[in-house]
């Protein structure tokens, strides 16, 4: 065979396969009528029912989705020794992210096309959940997504058990108002959670009379922040918004303090950095800086005292509880309520009888939103200790209704669209 | 001017550090043309040692001082196993020994995660190096000055030992004209392995310094490597000076660029400028002469 | 049978194709669920730009650590089209972007509304790219561990370029969710299945072009570069224009790939194109033999599988697995697997020294440097 025959065999093999597409293939135009082709095989026959654990077990997330992976696994054991959900057992199909969105994707179609789960419990990124969610969609699956995040997003296949931005954001905003702060310097990491909760931030100052002296983006991982510290100080705004991720953070307190820059003169608000990252920046090096939450080890409550003692004895007791980790282990147990409010495993009816379920959870009471399937949690700024751990410093008080696009904030207007 | 000297001085400190993460690297790639991707993990590794070392001792100025040499001993240590197990049979295939050193680098990293967690953990620097010193109203972190003062030591160090000493003379004869060199009766094998020891152990001093700098975690040397490589490729292959002046250029034009830019941009316009300066030199800075065509 | 006359041989040529489409177009398909076949589409995209690089770097002696560079293009080029093609006819703007900024389509996007001119652009973006750089390159006799280490930074910083612009490359996140496929809808596994065939038709094709390459005049030459480039020089031959072409070849491949992998996997991510996918692309090829033709798809797939299937069951152990991969083979068997038996029968022969030992046919590997 030599090359123009070769050439010859790709035209003649492209021309049939135009014809096969041509032959039996759905046009995008009648794709409504093949979304039927997600039915579901769930088998919940038996005296057990499958459900999907996916979270990054290796890579650069493994750091914060192993401690996901964690509460889950307390949640679940906890359930199948109360008798499980609907007196059928969990068993556990855990999968590994890898910290990449096409294996997030991936593993995902393989939970819920190979393995037959009920619910999908995981993801951690922006990314990770962005990928995951036309998997879920065009399968008619369930996702439980436990973490914070940057709003402007409502699938009737995913249920979000962090805080949307008006549950951390504009709360953390408020918080900087109170105390006086006249001017914000904003520093994130390059990717679209900082970009977008900047956005919002931009919104709300401008409707505040806050000015907003300087926006600065680092690639992820980056270490060096010696330039932008530089142009945080130089600009001397009243406090800092710090959207950075991981490992950043690190250096970028590092460089702050060896600035001679202070949580008194210029305090760092963090929506990102929670009990597990503490200890890696150094609490020397972030001590009495206030981050945004909606739930601290620290809460004193029976149900949080449980769930930490719960935790401790399960991994140890060098372990900390965080906000992701609670919103997590919270997920499996609204699930358990849906699960049992429709007394059925089904897709849509756990969507017909989510709204209203609600769940004495570590941080308080939640209840879930059936219209937006977020939750209605209660927004807390703490201040990093000594020890290490978050103190609450201010709180809304009681639980803020999920409102992910926005809408019931005039100076919101506009973003969402 | 305040901006302009706290610019020139971020510049001359990234450089300071991309220095250090070279200086071991120019040499191990320079001798020996072996192209160690486990480097960057030479330099987690020294960043570990800081942290078991401070761990073990508790006061973090003393535990500093104990980490240089531990962290030195460490990574040459590394780097003479991975001698010995691996690039001892491949000196005639450069280009492999990237591949396996990825490999290595590979098993490293997951090594350390398995060994002490997925989480980062934090070295507390020593108090005489907290906060700034304010020269002219311009405030110069303590840490960065003690890393350009520590990378300039160690180029002075490694400088005149390749200059003075009786083994200083081995390596470069060695890296001009390896076969000449044999005949002469230097043995290339025991030279070889003792540059991998002090260019391994280099990386190790550069992880401790890393330490005052930013999270410690076992992606660590991922950060620093492709730079680390970009320096020496511009400096040219067995020269310090090169290096030298390589990352020196590098550090303030990226901190420069990225003032007025992004760090993003900054990062790929300082790329783009290697490249152009390839097709300008592609050799780098500074040539070693030799009869040799290739 | 020895690779030598396998390669040469015209009817075992013919036969091995038949016998590869039958395996690939029949058997895989009846014998794999609609998910697992989806997977096996995804690993002979990998097995395309490994086809590419058994040429450049087993054949031409090029360590190409930035394949993921012309992968990104293709899929990026192939997935820009994508969306605009799912974007609401009244705007004409992708989802992700209406939700990030209100700045519109940028002007780059413009040219991929048209099918046409993605599937031309998939093909000619790469190979342009591969040409500047390689005539650049290798015209400044830049080679062997200096050209490795650009094309590895050139893949970090392609990397860093489409995280950082989130706003028209969809960032960290990448580009996914696509709804159709030149019209056709990505949801009906009838579709999904013409889409994996398109994929296995393609790498037959590429490893026809491969073999016709590696066993013409050119591919010789080819080889003569990879072993001494000088002396090939004094012969009259430009040795950066032979190995600008192979590269641009190879770079081609991956474009495709890329390209196939966008509709096949449903998304594409920086995740896929820096550093480390990119050399993560060679171990395929060096575990199957780089000189060989069919090693590299053979080894790519293989290593594609066992990914798969390891890190379903050992989260952190496939990470173990690939490095120790990349230290033994390229260490000890530097041939692949496809010189597992010359080496084998060498060890014996050696064991006996009685009888002449006979010259293996371990194809010959240099540095290259």
């Amino acid at each position: 065979m030599n090359i123009s025959s070769a050439r010859r065999l790709v035209a003649v093999a492209t021309a049939s396969a135009m014809v096969l597409l041509s032959g039996c293939g759905a046009r995008v135009s009648d794709d409504t009528a093949t979304a039927g082709e997600g039915t579901s095989c769930v088998d919940t026959s038996g005296s057990s029912v499958k459900i999907g654990f996916l979270n990054s077990r290796s890579g650069t997330m493994a750091i914060s989705e192993n401690t996901v992976y964690n509460s889950l696994k307390l949640a679940a054991d906890q359930i199948n020794a109360a008798g499980g959900v609907e007196g059928k057992q969990l068993t556990i199909v855990a999968e590994d992210g890898a910290s990449e969105p096409t294996v997030f994707a991936e593993k995902a179609e393989k939970l819920i096309r190979g393995d037959c789960v009920a619910a999908v419990f995981g993801g951690w990124t922006s990314s990770s959940r962005k990928a995951m969610l036309p998997v879920f969609e065009s399968n008619n699956a369930l996702l439980f997504y436990p973490v914070q995040y940057e709003g402007l997003e409502s699938s009737k296949n995913i249920f979000y058990t962090g805080a949307t931005t008006n549950q951390q954001i504009v709360p953390a905003l408020d918080y900087l108002k109170e105390k006086g702060a006249k001017s914000l310097f904003l520093v994130g990491s390059d990717y679209v959670f900082p970009q977008t909760a900047n956005k919002i931030i931009k919104a709300y100052a401008k409707a505040n009379g806050i000015e907003v002296k300087g926006e600065e983006y680092a690639p992820l991982g980056h270490t060096d922040f010696s330039t932008i510290v530089s142009k945080v100080k130089a600009a001397g705004a009243d406090a800092v918004f710090n959207t950075l991720n991981g490992d950043s953070n690190v250096a970028f307190f590092k460089e702050y303090k060896n600035a001679g820059l202070t949580a008194e003169a210029m305090p760092v608000l963090s929506v990102s950095i929670a009990e597990e990252e503490v200890g890696g920046i150094g609490i020397g090096n972030i001590v009495g800086q206030p981050v945004a939450w909606n739930y601290y080890q620290t809460i004193d409550s029976p149900q949080n005292k449980k769930f930490v003692a719960d935790f401790k004895t399960a991994y140890g007791d060098a372990k900390v509880t965080s906000d992701p980790m609670e919103a997590a282990y919270t997920s499996l147990y609204l699930w358990k309520g849906m699960v049992e409010k429709a007394k059925s495993f089904a897709v849509a009816d756990i969507q017909k009888a989510a709204g209203g379920v609600s769940f004495e959870a570590p941080e308080g009471t939640v209840t879930v939103n059936g219209d937006n399937h977020h939750i209605a949690k209660t927004a807390l700024i703490g201040k990093i200790a000594q020890d290490g751990l978050i103190y609450t410093d201010w709180t809304s008080g009681k639980p803020i209704e999920p409102d992910p696009f926005l809408k019931s904030y005039p100076w919101a207007a506009g973003l969402s669209g | 001017m305040e901006i302009l000297l706290s610019q020139l001085f971020n510049g001359l400190s990234g450089g300071s550090i991309l220095l250090l993460a070279a200086l071991g690297l120019a040499l191990t790639f320079g001798q020996m043309g072996v192209i160690n991707m486990a480097h960057g993990e030479f330099i987690m590794a020294g960043a570990y040692t800081a942290y078991v070392v401070q761990n073990l001792l508790g006061d973090a100025g003393l535990s500093l001082l104990v980490s240089l040499p531990a962290a030195f001993v460490v990574g040459g240590l590394l780097g003479i196993a991975l001698e010995a197990l691996l690039l001892r049979r491949m000196y005639h295939r450069p280009l492999d020994t990237l591949l396996v050193t990825f490999g290595v680098s590979l098993v490293l990293q997951q090594l350390a995660r398995d060994v002490f967690g997925t989480a980062g953990v934090d070295v507390a620097a020593p108090a005489w190096l907290s906060g700034p010193v304010v020269v002219f109203g311009t405030a110069f972190p303590k840490t960065r000055l003690f890393i350009l003062a520590l990378a300039l030591v160690a180029v002075a160090v490694l400088a005149s030992l390749l200059a003075f000493t009786p083994l200083g003379r081995r390596i470069r004869a060695t890296v001009q004209n390896r076969s000449l060199a044999e005949s002469s009766g230097i043995s290339s094998r025991r030279t070889d392995r003792v540059t991998f020891f002090v260019g391994s152990g280099l990386a190790g001093v550069a992880g401790v310094a890393l330490t005052l700098m930013g999270s410690i975690s076992s992606n660590l040397g991922t950060a620093y490597i492709v730079d680390a490589f970009l320096v020496v490729v511009v400096g040219g292959i067995g020269q310090i000076k090169g290096a030298v002046i390589a990352a020196f250029v590098l550090g303030v034009a990226q901190s420069w660029i990225e003032y007025s830019t992004t760090a993003s941009i900054a990062k790929v316009v300082v790329l783009a400028i290697v490249v152009a300066f390839l097709q300008l030199r592609p050799q780098g800075i500074f040539v070693v002469r030799t009869r040799s065509l290739v | 049978m020895n690779l030598k006359s396998f390669l040469t041989g015209r009817w075992a040529v013919v036969g091995g194709f038949v016998l590869a489409a039958v395996l690939l177009l029949v058997v895989a398909p009846a014998l794999l669920t609609p998910f697992r076949l989806g997977l096996l589409g995804k690993y002979l995209c990998f097995a395309m730009v490994a086809v590419g690089i058994g040429l450049a770097w087993g054949r031409g002696g090029m360590l190409v650590l930035g394949q993921g560079v012309f992968f990104g293009l293709g899929a990026y080029i192939m997935a820009m089209h994508l969306k605009l093609a799912d974007a609401p006819a009244s705007t004409g703007v992708p989802d992700f972007m209406a939700l990030i900024s209100s700045d519109g389509v940028p002007f780059w996007w413009e040219p991929f509304r048209s099918g046409a001119v993605t599937l031309v652009a998939i093909v000619v973006v790469p190979a342009l790219a591969a040409v500047l750089l390689g005539l650049a390159t290798f015209r400044r006799r830049v080679r062997g561990a200096y050209f490795a280490i650009l094309s590895q930074a050139l893949a970090a910083a392609f990397a860093i370029l489409l995280i950082g612009n989130p706003r028209s490359t969809g960032g960290s996140t990448g580009l996914n969710n696509f709804k159709g496929f030149f019209g056709f809808s990505l949801r009906d596994p009838a579709n999904r299945l013409t889409l994996y065939v398109i994929a296995v038709v393609a790498l037959l094709a590429m490893v026809a072009v491969a073999r016709q390459l590696m066993v013409s005049r050119y591919g010789e030459l080819l080889v003569a570069c990879r072993d001494a480039e000088e002396r090939v020089r004094f012969l009259g031959y430009d040795p950066a224009a032979i190995k600008t072409f192979a590269y641009a070849v190879a770079a081609v491949m991956a474009g495709v790939a890329g390209a196939l992998f966008v509709p096949i996997v449903g998304i594409i991510s920086p995740n896929d194109v820096g550093i480390v996918p990119s050399i993560g692309l060679l171990i395929g090829v060096a575990i199957g033999g780089r000189t060989t033709l069919l090693g590299p798809v053979l080894g790519a797939i293989a290593v594609a599988w066992a990914e798969t299937s390891l890190s379903e069951r050992f989260p952190s152990g496939w990470t173990y697995a690939q490095g120790l991969l990349f230290m033994l083979v390229v260490a000890f068997l530097p041939g692949g697997l496809a010189s597992l038996g010359p080496v084998l029968r060498g060890w014996r022969d050696r064991l006996r020294p009685a009888v002449p030992a006979e010259k293996t046919s371990v194809p010959s590997l240099s540095g290259g440097s």
